[in-house]
């Protein structure tokens, strides 16, 4: 059995020709208005400089906690549309937004309930292989018990929690720090 | 209730590290903090999946979505899309992206003083069949001057970026050309330690892909990560 998976190797500078025909920065899909949030943010490199040549891939679950893919333990059903991916460039200033619905928790196969979140892969030149991180929601009461979560040092767990700009928690602010003080936590996937 | 059945990890020294300072842009760009192991979660054992509608018919065939022809080296670009168990790929997007024969990409950013081509954009599209095989038509992309180091040299390459199955099987890597004197000294490429993960990087001349008095075949296999055989542990 081999394990020599072809190796990853960086988008490089210009890779928005490739990737702009399948950006998504609405991931509502029709779904109801009120479940609707925006998650905005910026991408800023180790001297605290934007990014400008970055994009971010969304993958998430439903409002319910379900994927959009036969082995979720609960499928979407097929009449419903929600693809759940986003593909979400930043701009010149490094500043990137989106909208898209609060997930649900996600009941894993083995029992365990994630809190609501969504899984993110960030792409950019001098990246040789893409970041794995996650946005969760801020108020929210599984992010205390969640499983994920819980194996990221307490001093860190904020960089994965979105700040709410609203009071209804609609409007949502996440920031990528690639290094620092504010490091963003990162996942080995 | 039931285990989760997870994706391996790439053997050690096939996969790039973030920071590699011969890539200057790593530097500033790389993580500082260790990786997060991930406990192995629905969220990455399911991800996208499109369907065949999003790619147009045409989509595969870079040479024929203009008005024109464009100038260049005619070739066949084609392989088969694997898991590290050998089971095919099926029906999952490839995407790649490239400069033209003059080493220039249609990108706003792209400074090079080569000329562009009005009939050749670099960006193509298709699906894996039932057997994970792919197959594009292009032009062979030119070499082009970065500003990595003094008189530094990207070897000729095409971007590629799969899906596969999850979360947890993509991929965005580049392919190289046999017997490019390039390679020898590009620091991207020699990011990967390992030599012969390494070398699964340059796409082989074929003959049987190869299209009499039209184009030569480049054939370019690729592996993505593979299940687990045994149900993962969460501890």
């Amino acid at each position: 059995m081999s394990d020599r998976t072809t190796p990853s190797q960086t988008v490089g500078p210009f890779f928005s020709i490739g990737f702009t025909w399948l950006e998504r920065v609405d991931l509502t899909d029709g779904t109801t208005p009120e479940n609707t949030v925006t998650i905005r943010g910026r991408v800023l490199d180790g001297e605290g400089r934007p990014v400008p040549d970055a994009v971010l891939e969304i993958w998430q679950a439903n409002s319910d906690g379900r994927y959009a893919h036969p082995e979720a333990a609960a499928e979407l059903l097929a009449s419903e549309t929600f693809w759940g991916f986003g593909r979400v460039p930043v701009n010149d200033a490094g500043e990137f937004c989106f909208r898209t619905i609060k997930p649900g928790c996600v009941a894993d196969p083995d029992g365990t309930r994630q809190a609501p979140h969504l899984a993110v892969s960030v792409f950019m030149r001098g990246l040789l292989k893409r970041l794995v991180t996650r946005i969760y929601f801020p108020g929210d009461s599984g992010n205390d018990v969640d499983t994920v979560l819980g194996r990221v040092p307490t001093s860190r767990r904020h960089t994965l929690i979105a700040r709410a700009e609203d009071s209804q928690r609609k409007m949502l602010v996440w920031d990528v720090h690639l290094q620092g003080a504010e490091e963003t936590v990162f996942f080995d996937c | 209730m039931k285990p989760l059945q997870g994706y391996r990890k790439p053997a050690p020294g096939t996969q790039p590290e973030y920071l590699h300072p011969p890539y200057a842009s790593s530097v500033k760009r790389a993580p500082t903090q260790p990786l997060v192991t991930l406990p192995g979660t629905l969220s990455e054992i399911t991800g996208p999946t499109f369907p065949k509608k999003i790619v147009a018919p045409n989509a595969f065939d870079l040479t024929r979505q203009h008005k024109g022809e464009p100038i260049g080296e005619r070739i066949v670009v084609s392989g088969r899309v694997t898991d590290a168990n050998g089971r095919p790929i099926r029906d999952s997007l490839v995407e790649i992206w490239q400069a033209n024969a003059a080493g220039r990409y249609l990108h706003k950013w792209d400074q090079h003083d080569a000329p562009l081509d009005p009939n050749f954009a670099g960006v193509g599209q298709t699906f894996t069949d039932e057997d994970g095989h792919y197959r594009f038509v292009t032009i062979r992309p030119g070499a082009y001057p970065w500003r990595n180091h003094p008189n530094a040299w990207r070897p000729q390459h095409i971007h590629f970026s799969l899906f596969g199955p999850a979360f947890a099987t993509r991929l965005v890597t580049q392919m190289y050309f046999p017997g490019d004197p390039l390679l020898a000294f590009d620091p991207i490429f020699h990011s990967v330690v390992d030599e012969a993960a390494r070398n699964s990087l340059i796409a082989k001349f074929d003959w049987a892909t190869t299209i009499a008095d039209i184009a030569l075949g480049f054939r370019f296999d690729i592996i993505l990560c593979g299940r687990n055989a045994t149900p993962m542990e969460n501890p």
